[in-house]
């Protein structure tokens, strides 16, 4: 028994950390707002380092690695608030894609794009064909996982209707797919269906817990600096238990998020109560950090010219994405047999 | 990330397990908070420690199995799944032997450890004073040298001991110093509730139950710590009681106590995962007479959620722990969302009930007892500000 990242896992994460940290400071996030939603230099270099590859066999020219090695990796993106699609091509997609390897009809295909994710193209999931798809007009192709059937389209395969997200680094849009390439039906496109919506929604997850730790980090700070009444703000109680009542929300989501990814790397049986469970903490956990670090720094954390806006938002996105509180707890009812349903 | 038992502690498990099943008193006994109770609960951890599952984790030679602290999670794990009873012995094997195991000489660890696994010394917490709750640097009670017959002289009174009024020796903070201000100038006294000069009174707590007591000390007479002396003039002394640690040293002593009891010793998760799974059996219950609504479907939910993210938070606290890093002030982190789920879990399982709620039984009498949690090791309030200003690292002032 042992629930703690390995020596490597953390060099990793650190080496990441160090990255981002690096090429994705908020002025570049809010670059990402005036531009494509894209921070390049981050998405590079992460590329460069095998992030994106990461979950990609070696065979298809990844890394080989496990769902437990890239969640903490997301967590990072999330501390940063990276706009790119690391969780959405290089984990929901890659993953999927594993699963098709070795069919007749689209293997060829999946080691093509797998081979690409790798490279740094961007291929995004799509399981949920009404629901806005953040970051789809710079996608390279759509993994189109809908109905019982799977299908690889590329951008001229389909149309896109830009939408504004609250979150403008985000720049989604409402997909309309017209062609494509069938590479599964049945049995087969349910489990590429499947993988790719569990970890669409453990990647959400790892980067909410980023976020939510990175906003009160921010907030710890300002209120040690803002003097009122004379003395700190961060001095008073109100604000302290406050700050308190965060950040163990934080630090008990994130153990279920671990949880959730290795279930998925061992296809645990309990693994699907296990992502929704994490899915509704990590939501409501960086939903209650983001409230309270909005309230902690006052009137300054109120306008677009100050950064914990960049990160506040992001949140409120992802915890409505790849299912909502409301959906988790939906999940989470059948899978431990309560119907609920008398009124 | 390993989340595989190995065979041994798989083995440890059925073991547990088989021993549990088959000596669990049925049903239950009564409150161990209650004068009768007590006495049943006494046979019972006779029974647990003549089988050697008192003190898992301790030394075999004073009762335990050496067991690792994983075996000791298993272990209790087993213990509450089991709705095995109430700890009655819990505050001095929790709370007072992981400072004796720190701080005690190997005399003190040799005569107190073994009497205290077999419920031979039964110890109560000294801490709190009508005028020191939370503050409990604030104390009183005060120890005065009496060199003329080798010791000290204890006076003061001490409040809200769980179980005072059943048991055998109390452990407290006695200021030895009565210059020196705040934590300075307290010392960490071991003290036989049979001495003379000590006065014991029961009282109700909220439930009802004899559980709380309110020990006064009249001239109370501890006995230094006979360093060198004979076996048996050593023990004698030693009935008499002692310090533990160095003469103005307590408050550090007390917060190694006050760590384990925050932390993961006194609360394992074991506790609130089989409340948990007992809220879903109750609330499934429900749902097949069709008397589930979403609202409440979702709050059992959530608490069992918060179930599972406690077990998680512990593994990584043990991995850690085993590997040599401290909880430290984190330890805070757990004692809050411990007693709050507690809570939260009971209230839930009340709501269930409905109009049943407030017949005797053991959801109403949990979430009594639930409620003590955010209180009691020092309040929520207390535990927030330090973690506030010891993890966060947020100004004092």
């Amino acid at each position: 028994m042992r629930f703690e990242l390995t020596d490597e896992q953390v060099d990793l994460r650190d080496a990441v950390r160090g990255l981002l940290e690096d090429r994705c400071p908020p002025d570049a996030v809010r670059a990402a707002w005036d531009g494509d939603g894209r921070v390049r230099a981050a998405w590079d270099a992460l590329v460069e380092m095998g992030v994106l590859g990461a979950l990609v066999p070696e065979s298809a020219g990844g890394l080989g690695m496990t769902d437990e090695d890239v969640v903490p990796l997301l967590v990072e993106c999330g501390r940063v608030a990276l706009p790119d699609p690391v969780a959405a091509s290089g984990y929901a997609s890659a993953v999927a894609l594993g699963a098709l390897l070795d069919d007749l009809t689209g293997g060829g295909l999946a080691a093509d794009w797998s081979g690409r994710i790798a490279s740094g193209a961007v291929l995004l999931p799509v399981v949920d064909a009404g629901a806005p798809l953040a970051g789809a007009t710079t996608a390279d192709g759509f993994l189109w996982c809908v109905a019982d059937e799977v299908v690889l389209a590329t951008p001229e395969d389909v149309d896109l209707q830009p939408q504004r997200s609250v979150d403008g680094a985000r720049q989604p849009a409402t997909v309309v797919r017209r062609s494509g390439e069938v590479v599964a039906t049945g049995d087969l496109a349910r489990r590429v269906g499947s993988a790719a919506a569990e970890r669409l929604a453990v990647g959400a997850a790892a980067e909410l817990v980023g976020l939510g730790e990175r906003m009160l980090e921010m907030t710890v700070a300002y209120v040690g600096e803002r003097q009122q009444f004379g003395v700190p703000v961060g001095s008073f109680q109100a604000v302290k238990h406050q700050l308190a009542d965060a950040a163990i929300a934080v630090a008990f989501a994130m153990p279920l998020v671990w949880l959730a990814a290795h279930s998925l790397a061992h296809s645990d049986p309990d693994a699907g109560r296990h992502v929704a469970a994490a899915k509704l903490r990590a939501s409501t956990a960086a939903r209650h950090a983001a409230a309270v670090s909005l309230q902690c720094h006052g009137a300054i954390g109120y306008t677009v010219e100050y950064d914990l806006h960049l990160f506040m938002k992001r949140a409120w996105a992802l915890s409505y994405e790849h299912g909502d509180p409301d959906a988790c707890r939906s999940r989470l009812r059948a899978e431990l047999g309560l119907a609920g349903n008398s009124r | 990330m390993d989340l595989r038992w190995s065979d041994t502690e798989l083995a440890f498990r059925e073991e547990c397990r088989t021993w549990l099943n088959a000596n669990v008193p049925s049903p239950p006994l009564a409150s161990g908070d209650t004068r009768s109770g007590f006495a049943a609960h006494l046979e019972w951890e006779r029974a647990l420690h003549d089988a050697r599952w008192a003190v898992v984790s301790w030394p075999e030679a004073y009762g335990g199995r050496d067991a690792s602290l994983w075996e000791w999670l298993i272990f209790e794990e087993e213990y509450y799944r089991a709705g095995a009873p109430q700890r009655v012995t819990q505050n001095g094997i929790f709370l007072l032997a992981p400072s004796i195991f720190e701080f005690g000489t190997v005399e003190q660890q040799d005569h107190y450890l073994p009497r205290m696994s077999s419920a031979t010394d039964l110890w109560c917490q000294g801490w709190s004073e009508p005028n020191a709750g939370s503050d409990l640097a604030a104390v009183t009670s005060r120890a005065v040298r009496d060199d003329a017959d080798g010791g000290w002289r204890l006076t003061g009174q001490k409040t809200w001991t769980t179980r005072g009024a059943f048991c055998t020796h109390l452990f407290g903070l006695f200021r030895t110093d009565a210059e020196a201000v705040r934590h300075r100038g307290l010392t960490y006294f071991l003290v036989p509730l049979d001495a003379e000069g000590v006065t014991v009174r029961g009282f109700g707590r909220l439930d009802g139950d004899e559980g709380f007591a309110e020990v006064f000390c009249d001239d109370v007479f501890v006995p230094d710590n006979p360093f060198g002396a004979p076996a048996d003039a050593a023990a004698a002394a030693m009935a008499r009681g002692g310090i533990l640690g160095e003469v103005h040293q307590g408050w550090s002593v007390a917060m190694a106590t006050a760590t384990s009891e925050r932390g993961l010793t006194l609360r394992s998760p074991g506790r609130f995962q089989a409340t948990a799974a007992r809220l879903l059996d109750l609330a499934r219950e429900r749902d097949g007479e069709g008397r589930l609504g979403e609202a409440l479907a979702d709050r059992v939910v959530d608490a069992w959620v918060d179930a599972e993210a406690y077990a998680l938070y512990t593994l990584g606290d043990v991995t850690g722990i085993v590997e040599g890093r401290s909880p430290g002030a984190r330890s805070s982190f757990n004692k809050i969302f411990w007693s709050e789920l507690d809570v939260r879990l009971h209230e839930a399982a009340l709501d269930l009930l409905g109009s049943d709620a407030e017949l005797d039984g053991p959801w109403m009498k949990g979430y009594e007892f639930a409620l003590s949690g955010p209180i009691y090791a020092g309040t929520n309030e207390i535990q927030r500000n330090i973690v506030a200003e010891r993890v966060l690292g947020l100004p004092r002032k």
